[in-house]
């Protein structure tokens, strides 16, 4: 199957300051990606890359074997068809909440997507209702929970239903009963055609949501492969530092061991999880 | 906290006071005289009544404007109170810094002199005029404010042909004002959980100083993320909204009563 998204030497600095750096690589249809590497190694970089606002220094971007150009992109129809497709869930929710009720919110990407107004408000609904905010409607988003708000986010970008989801750090926040439900429901996308390319840091989520991992550093690729794959290797974690010595005591002893908050307690011989 | 401490106390009232006004969510639902109308009538009835107030040079026509504007919010469940110390006072204060010079420096019949100063006639008129026409004013606009959604406000103001730029403006306004309240309130939490003793006059001025350019460039890289979302989204520059309003028999004979007020004020006061 032909890549949804193909990276051919990809640049990009902000006022020169390297944030990717040369970078190569293809999204499968229907794959669910994870990238991983600590703060700065170009994940939400790369996210906006995919989602055209930002537009690569030196390289190119394909999308479904078209040019991803900003010039391409003036036009409506184009851009329209591309924003239907693409769906990006931002880090920091306060930056994407920016209507003044959740209703509002939600209903803003389909309305500039220009659907029918019938359709946007049974679809508004019915998102809201999935993610189980149906009750926060009315309310102003600035005035919910960090973990309410994170929601409204992402049913801000489901409403849509696109093709491609970004998601940038999507459990930040989340309590653990929402980071399960936000988990089950990307379990549930694979069944779908849908492409899930997470950013995150929480290796204990690998597994669950992604099928292949691309570990950054630096703003390059350093490594790819499966979760368990990735997750055996800690040499690499530890370079890309993603996990780190933990020293902590037992009774009276102290010892230090790799830690994540994967818990990697292999080194005790257990492991916790 | 110290009372050292004025601009942080300021910030914070600030913030309180602004979120206790935006916020207000009973008044919305009240069974009251505004709330029956539909929120277009709403907007143009207390937009053209603060109209006629302004274009009017008579004081018994602002005065009787602002009688109207009283039972308006009276009626609406708005307590007298609320207008003493959340409009009237704050105005008087206000305005009453802008209008107390022209007590003594317009020229005209002199009423009482002392110390080289002369009120005159005049002067008391045009201070008199100034503060009843901005009473009247944010009276009526508060009335509008606590009784209609802010969502509801600006859809309004968008099916009244108000440029989409300017509505989405007011909405962002409306929407950020209090993420930076809250951040320049965490921003002097935190340097105040790292500081022992109090700061001087001229060093707290420098801490905000610094502050509010720290806030500024938030504002500016805020600002650019808010607009990439926005364009993640599909925004391109033509804000679509959905408008669930419908006029009835009674909004459209809210709308003539509060036209025909307003006319009448403009005409009698001419």
């Amino acid at each position: 199957m032909a890549p949804i998204f193909e990276l051919q030497n990809v640049s990009f600095d902000y006022d020169g300051i390297p944030a990717l750096q040369s970078l190569s690589l293809g999204f499968e249809q229907g794959q669910r990606v994870a990238l991983i590497g600590a703060n700065g190694s170009g994940k939400s970089t790369l996210l906006r890359l995919l989602d055209a606002l930002y537009f690569p220094r030196a390289g190119s971007i394909q999308f479904m074997g078209e040019p991803l150009t900003q010039e391409r992109l003036q036009n409506d129809t184009v851009n329209l068809n591309f924003r239907r497709q693409v769906g990006l869930v931002f880090q920091n929710p306060d930056v994407q909440l920016f209507n003044p009720t959740v209703f509002d919110e939600v209903a803003f990407g389909p309305l500039q997507l220009r659907w029918p107004k019938a359709e946007v408000l049974q679809r508004v609904n019915e998102t809201l209702e999935l993610m189980g905010i149906l009750h926060l409607k009315e309310r102003p988003p600035h005035r919910l929970s960090g973990g309410e708000k994170k929601k409204v986010a992402l049913a801000s970008i489901l409403v849509i239903d696109p093709q491609v989801l970004l998601l940038d750090e999507p459990t930040a926040a989340l309590d653990p009963k929402s980071q399960s439900q936000l988990v089950d429901q990307v379990q549930g996308w694979k069944s779908t055609s849908k492409t899930v390319i997470s950013a995150t840091h929480q290796l204990e989520l690998l597994e669950d949501i992604a099928d292949v991992v691309y570990v950054m550093q630096n703003g390059d690729i350093v490594a790819s492969g499966t979760p368990a794959q990735i997750l055996s290797h800690k040499d690499l974690l530890t370079q890309a530092n993603l996990i780190h010595a933990h020293r902590h005591s037992h009774g009276g002893i102290v010892h230090s061991h790799a830690h994540s908050h994967r818990h990697l307690h292999d080194d005790h011989g257990d492991e916790v999880k | 906290m110290s009372r050292h401490f004025f601009i942080e106390s300021t910030i914070r009232a600030f913030a309180r006071a602004l979120s206790r006004a935006l916020a207000s969510e009973q008044l919305v639902t009240h069974r009251g005289v505004l709330q029956a109308f539909d929120p277009r009538v709403r907007v143009a009835g207390v937009f053209s009544l603060v109209v006629a107030s302004t274009v009017s040079r008579r004081l018994w026509v602002i005065a009787f404007l602002l009688v109207a504007a009283v039972l308006l919010a009276l009626s609406s469940g708005i307590r007298l109170q609320t207008l003493i110390t959340r409009v009237w006072l704050i105005v008087l204060g206000f305005t009453g810094v802008i209008a107390l010079p022209a007590i003594l420096i317009t020229p005209g019949i002199t009423v009482v002199s002392f110390g080289g100063l002369a009120v005159t006639e005049q002067g008391l008129r045009a201070a008199a005029l100034l503060i009843l026409r901005v009473e009247t004013a944010v009276t009526l606009t508060t009335t509008l404010v606590l009784c209609t959604r802010w969502t509801h406000i600006l859809k309004s103001l968008r099916t009244v042909r108000v440029p989409t730029e300017v509505v989405t403006m007011l909405a962002m306004t409306h929407r950020y004002i209090f993420l930076f309240i809250e951040t320049a309130n965490q921003m002097f939490e935190s340097r105040q959980s790292r500081m022992i003793g109090a700061l001087s006059g001229s060093e707290q001025r420098r801490v905000a100083s610094r502050t509010a350019g720290v806030l500024l460039s938030k504002s500016i890289d805020l600002s650019e993320e808010v607009y990439l979302a926005m364009q993640s989204r599909g925004f391109r520059g033509d804000m679509q909204l959905i408008t669930e309003f419908r006029m009835q028999a009674l909004d459209y004979a809210g709308l003539a009563g509060f036209l025909a007020l307003a006319c009448a004020a403009a005409w009698m006061g001419r």
